[in-house]
C-alpha cells in the first residue's frame, strides 16, 4: 500500500492496485454547473464489496459527486475528467449511458416508487429491455425483494401499488427494483433521510448483506450511520474531497484537522 | 369617520356591486338560454333532421356532426400535442430556439379562430381539394386546437415530480421511455381535465368551420356506416354542419317559421353540452387534487 | 483483456439508446409540425392578402383610405372599390369600445375576488368567469340578436343592428378573459405590500388604489390587450349583430360592419382569384398583422413587467 499526502490540506488514500480490486475510480474529475465549478480534486478509488461513506456539510458537492458516477449529470452539467469502472473510462461520448446506468445503480433521497404495483416496479426496466418470461419475472421479484429484506411484508400484496407503502417500505422496493437489473455497483444519495429511526437501522442492516455481492457508495449527513455502515469514508468540503481514509481512522484519527472539527461536531 | 375612511367605504361597496353585476350577467344568460330553449327540447328535437322551409326540425345531424368532428379532430391533435408537450417539458433546453417555437405556439393561440378557419379552407378545402368536408373541418379544428392543448398538457407533465423522472433514468432506460411508462400515466388525469376542457372550446367553434366543413348538413343515412360510401354518417368527404355553426347559419340566413325555437334550442343543447365538458373537467380536477394531497 | 471486452460492451450502442433517439425525434417533430403550420398561417394568407396589391394591382391607398367598398366595381370618381377603411374603423370602433367598456367591470371585479372576498371570489367568480369564457361565440351572437339588438332598437330607434350592439356583446365576452389574468397580476403582488400600505394607515381603498394596481399595471394592461385582441379577431358574434353594412359608421346604432363580419359574410359569394376574392383576403392579412401586432404589445408590456413569474 501506498499513501500519499497530496497537499498538506488534503489527505487522499490510495490503494495498491495490485492487491485491491478496485471497482470504480475517478481522476482529474471537474464538475461545472453552467460555468461555476462545483466538484474537483476528488481523485478517489472504490474497493469491491465495501461501503465507502461520502460525508460533508450541505453543498460540499457529495451529491454532485455521486450523480457523476453513473453520469446521472448528464444533462444538468459538464463533467470532466475521467471516471474508471473496472478500468474503463465511462465519461466519454462513445459510452452507451444507459447500459452504464444499468450497471451502476441509484437510490434517492426521498423514495420515488412508481405509479405501479410493488411487482411492476420491479419488473418495469426489466420488461423495457425485452425481458418477458412471466416465470423469470416472477424469481426476479422474490430475489430482490428478499434481498432488499422487505420481501415478508409484501409478498402477499405484490399487486398493491407501490406508492401506498411506507417510507421505509418504499424505499427498500427502490433498492429491489434496483437490483433487478443487475447492477453490480449501487449509488445511494441520502437514502434514509427520510426514514424513521427503526427503518433506518433495518435499510443499513440490508447493505450490510448487500455488500456481499455489491459495491456500495452512500452519501449520507448521519455521522454516526456512516461510522457504523461504511468501510470507507469520504470527507467532502467546498466541493472537493478533503480526506479519504478507512472509516475508523476518519473517525478516530482524521488526519486533517477540518475533518476533525467535522466529524467531532464542531464545524465552522 | 373621516374622509378617506367614507372615500374607502364607497369604494369597496361599488366593488361588490360590480362583482354582483358580473354574477348577475351570467345568471342572466345562462338562465335565458335555458329558460327559453330547453322548452323546445325534445328527444325528437335532439334526433330528427334540420328543415329548411318548415317547421318541426330537429338538430339530429348537427348534433351527430359536431360529436363526429370533435372526435375526429382529437384524435389527430392528441398524438401531436403530446409529442410537442413532451418536448417542451422534458428535452427542451433554455434556448433561442425552444422561446422562438414558445413565441410560435402563442401566435397561434392568438390567431383569431376565422384566419385560422381561412388558412384550412385555403390548404385543405382549395390547395388538397377535400372541399367542404368533415375531413377539412377536422384538421382546422386541429390547428385550432394545437396550441391550447399542448399548453394545457405541458403543464400536467410539468406537475410530475422531477423523482419520478430520475427513478426512471437511474434503472437505465432512455429519458424517452421514462417520460411515455412513466411521466406521461402519472400525468393523465391532468391530461384528461385538459382534453375535456379542450373539448368544451372545440365543440362551440363555429367561424374555424363554416368555410372548412361547411354551411350544409346532407341528410344521412344512419344505416350505413361504411365510411366510403358520400351519405354514410362516417364518411369523411361529406359537408357537415355542426350545432354551433347552424346556430349562425339560421340566425344569419334562415327562413324557417320556427326559427326562434330551433335556434335557441339549439343554443341551450351548445350551452349544456359545453356545461358538462366544463364540469366534468372541473371533477376530474379536483380528484387529481385530493389525490395529490391525500398522498403525503 | 478484460477491460477491452468490457469497453466494447459499453460502448456498443443498446436498444435503449435507439428508443431515445426516436422519441426525441419523434416528439421534435410533432413540435416542428406546430411550427410550420404557423408559418403556413402567415406565409399563405400573407400571399393571398397582398395578390391584391400586387397582382390587381390596387394601391395601398385606395385600400387603406377608401370608403367605398364593393371589389370589383368603379367609385363615381374612378378607382376601384375596395376602400377597406369602413371595416378597419368598425374593428378599432367597437374593440376599443369594448375594452373601454369592459376594464373598468373586469378590474373591479378581479379587485372583488382578489383584495375584498378571496372565499366568494374563489368559490362563486372564479366559477362564473370560466364559464362565461366557455360559452361559445354564436351563443353571444344569439342572445346578441335576440336580447341586445331588440333592446338597442326600442332605445335609440333605428334597426339596433350596429357598433352599439356589437359593442355591447364584445363587452361580456371579452370580460371573463380581462378578469382572469386581471386576477393573476393581482394575486402576484407580494403581500407584504399591502400589509406596509396598511401599517402606515392607509385605508383598504388607498391600499387597493395606489399600491396594490399599480404595482400590477403592467398584469392589467397585458389583461386589456389580450381582451382587446379576442374582440378584434371575434368573427360570427359580432356578424350576427353589426348589421354587415360595409358603410363608415355615422353612429353607434347605423349598421356598420367589422374586418371579420365582411370575411365571413363575403367569402362565400366570391370566385378564388377574382380581385373580389383577393380584397376579402387583404382583410384577413390585415386581420393575422394586428394579431401579431398585439401578441407584440403582449411581449412588450410584459417584459417590462414587474412580478414575471
Ligand atoms: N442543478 C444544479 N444547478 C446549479 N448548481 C447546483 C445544482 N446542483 C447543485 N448545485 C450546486 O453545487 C454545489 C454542490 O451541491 P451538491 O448538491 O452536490 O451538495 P451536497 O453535498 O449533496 O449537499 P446536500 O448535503 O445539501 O445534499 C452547491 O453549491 C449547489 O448549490
Ligand atoms: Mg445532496
Amino acid at each position: 500500500m501506498l499513501n500519499t499526502k497530496n497537499k498538506s490540506d488534503r489527505f487522499i488514500y490510495h490503494f495498491n492496485p495490485e492487491e485491491t480490486e478496485i471497482t470504480m475510480q475517478t481522476k482529474n474529475l471537474e464538475v461545472y454547473y453552467g460555468k461555476s465549478l462545483a466538484m474537483h480534486n476528488a481523485d478517489i478509488q472504490f474497493q469491491k464489496n465495501t461501503i465507502t461513506a461520502l460525508i460533508g456539510p450541505s453543498g460540499s458537492g457529495k451529491s454532485t459527486y455521486l450523480r457523476s458516477l453513473n453520469r446521472m449529470n448528464d444533462d444538468i452539467a459538464t463533467v470532466k475528467g475521467q471516471i474508471l469502472y473496472q478500468g474503463v473510462d465511462i465519461n466519454q461520448p462513445k459510452i452507451d449511458v444507459y447500459e452504464v446506468r444499468r450497471r451502476i445503480g441509484m437510490v434517492f433521497q426521498r423514495p420515488n416508487p412508481f405509479a405501479k404495483s410493488i411487482y411492476g416496479n420491479i419488473t418495469f426496466a426489466l420488461e423495457r429491455r425485452g425481458v418477458h418470461d412471466k416465470r423469470v419475472l416472477d424469481e426476479v421479484v422474490e430475489k430482490t425483494l428478499k434481498q432488499a429484506a422487505v420481501w415478508d411484508q409484501v409478498k402477499d400484496n405484490l399487486h398493491k401499488s407501490a406508492q401506498s407503502l411506507s417510507g421505509g417500505q418504499a424505499q427498500r422496493v427502490c433498492i429491489a427494483r434496483a437490483l433487478a437489473v443487475e447492477p453490480d455497483v449501487l449509488l445511494l444519495d441520502e437514502p434514509a433521510s427520510a426514514l424513521d429511526p427503526v427503518s433506518t437501522q433495518q435499510l443499513e442492516q440490508t447493505l450490510r448483506e448487500l455488500k456481499k455481492d455489491y459495491t456500495i457508495i452512500i452519501v449520507t449527513h448521519n455521522m454516526q450511520q456512516a461510522a457504523r455502515l461504511s468501510d470507507y469514508t469520504v470527507f467532502f468540503n467546498l466541493g472537493e474531497a478533503i480526506e479519504y481514509n478507512k472509516t475508523r481512522k476518519i473517525f478516530t484519527r482524521p488526519k486533517i484537522e477540518l475533518t476533525d472539527d467535522y466529524v467531532s461536531g464542531n464545524f465552522g | 369617520m373621516n374622509r378617506t375612511q367614507k372615500q374607502s367605504q364607497i369604494a369597496i361597496l361599488l366593488l361588490r356591486l360590480i362583482a354582483a353585476l358580473v354574477v348577475l350577467i351570467l345568471a342572466f344568460l345562462i338562465g335565458y338560454i335555458f329558460i327559453t330553449g330547453l322548452p323546445n327540447v325534445s328527444w325528437k328535437f335532439l334526433t330528427s333532421p334540420a328543415k329548411a322551409f318548415t317547421a318541426g326540425g330537429g338538430i339530429g345531424v348537427q348534433l351527430f356532426n359536431s360529436i363526429y368532428l370533435l372526435i375526429l379532430a382529437m384524435i389527430i391533435s392528441l398524438p401531436i400535442a403530446l409529442g410537442a408537450s413532451i418536448y417542451l417539458s422534458e428535452y427542451a433546453k433554455d434556448n433561442w430556439f425552444t422561446s422562438m417555437i414558445r413565441t410560435a405556439i402563442e401566435i397561434l393561440s392568438s390567431l383569431p379562430s376565422v384566419v385560422v378557419g381561412l388558412f384550412g379552407f385555403l390548404l385543405f378545402v382549395v390547395q388538397f381539394n377535400y372541399g367542404f368536408s368533415i375531413i377539412s373541418g377536422a384538421l382546422t379544428l386541429t390547428i385550432f386546437n394545437l396550441p391550447l392543448l399542448t399548453r394545457n398538457i405541458e403543464e400536467s407533465l410539468a406537475s410530475v415530480s422531477d423523482d419520478q423522472r430520475q427513478g426512471g433514468l437511474g434503472l437505465g432506460l432512455s429519458k424517452y421511455e421514462t417520460i411515455v411508462h412513466i411521466v406521461v400515466p402519472a400525468a393523465l388525469p391532468g391530461i384528461i381535465s385538459g382534453v375535456i376542457l379542450c373539448s368544451g372550446r372545440v365543440f362551440g367553434e363555429a367561424a374555424a368551420l363554416i368555410y372548412t366543413a361547411g354551411q350544409s348538413a346532407p341528410a344521412l343515412n344512419f344505416g350505413d356506416w361504411n365510411p366510403f360510401n358520400i351519405d354514410s354518417p362516417l364518411s369523411p368527404l361529406r359537408p357537415a354542419e355542426t350545432l354551433a355553426v347552424h346556430i349562425w347559419k339560421i340566425n344569419s340566413e334562415g327562413i324557417m317559421p320556427d326559427l326562434t325555437q330551433v335556434s335557441s334550442g339549439s343554443a341551450a343543447v351548445l350551452v349544456l353540452a359545453i356545461l358538462i365538458f366544463n364540469l366534468s373537467a372541473r371533477y376530474i380536477g379536483r380528484k387529481i387534487f385530493e389525490k395529490m394531497t391525500s398522498m403525503n | 483483456m478484460q477491460d477491452q471486452k468490457l469497453a466494447k460492451q459499453l460502448m456498443k450502442k443498446s436498444k435503449t439508446a435507439r428508443y431515445e433517439r426516436f422519441g426525441h425525434l419523434l416528439s421534435l417533430s410533432a413540435l416542428l409540425l406546430i411550427m410550420a403550420i404557423v408559418l403556413g398561417i402567415i406565409i399563405f394568407i400573407a400571399t393571398k392578402g397582398l395578390s391584391t396589391f400586387f397582382r390587381d394591382n390596387i394601391s395601398f391607398k385606395d385600400f387603406f383610405t377608401g370608403v367605398i367598398w364593393n371589389p370589383g366595381t368603379k367609385t363615381p370618381s374612378g378607382q376601384q372599390a375596395v376602400g377597406a377603411l369602413p371595416m378597419i374603423v368598425g374593428s378599432f370602433l367597437v374593440t376599443i369600445l369594448a375594452a373601454i367598456v369592459s376594464t373598468p367591470f373586469a378590474i373591479g371585479t378581479a379587485v372583488y375576488m382578489t383584495e375584498i372576498s378571496p372565499k366568494r371570489g374563489a368559490k362563486i367568480l372564479q366559477p362564473v368567469t370560466e364559464l362565461l369564457v366557455g360559452i361559445p361565440s354564436v351563443v353571444y351572437g344569439f342572445i346578441g340578436l335576440s336580447v341586445v339588438v331588440p333592446f338597442v332598437r326600442n332605445t335609440f330607434g333605428g334597426s339596433g343592428f350596429g357598433i352599439l350592439s356589437g359593442t355591447f356583446v364584445l363587452f361580456v365576452m371579452i370580460l371573463p378573459t380581462i378578469v382572469s389574468m386581471t386576477v393573476d397580476s393581482l394575486k402576484a403582488v407580494p403581500k407584504y405590500y399591502r400589509q406596509a400600505s396598511l401599517a402606515l394607515g392607509a385605508t383598504k381603498w388607498q391600499t387597493i388604489w395606489k399600491v396594490v394596481l399599480r404595482a400590477a399595471t403592467p398584469g392589467i394592461l397585458t389583461a386589456i390587450v389580450f381582451g382587446m385582441a379576442r374582440a378584434f379577431g371575434e368573427a360570427l358574434a359580432v356578424q350576427m349583430v353589426i348589421g354587415n353594412a360595409a358603410l363608415m359608421p355615422h353612429n353607434l346604432v347605423s349598421p356598420a360592419s367589422t374586418l371579420t363580419s365582411v370575411l365571413t359574410a363575403g367569402m362565400g359569394n366570391t370566385v378564388m382569384g377574382s380581385l373580389q376574392n383577393d380584397a376579402l383576403w387583404s382583410l384577413a392579412l390585415v386581420l393575422l398583422i394586428m394579431s401579431l401586432l398585439f401578441n407584440l404589445m403582449v411581449h412588450f408590456i410584459g417584459r417590462r413587467g414587474a412580478f414575471k413569474k
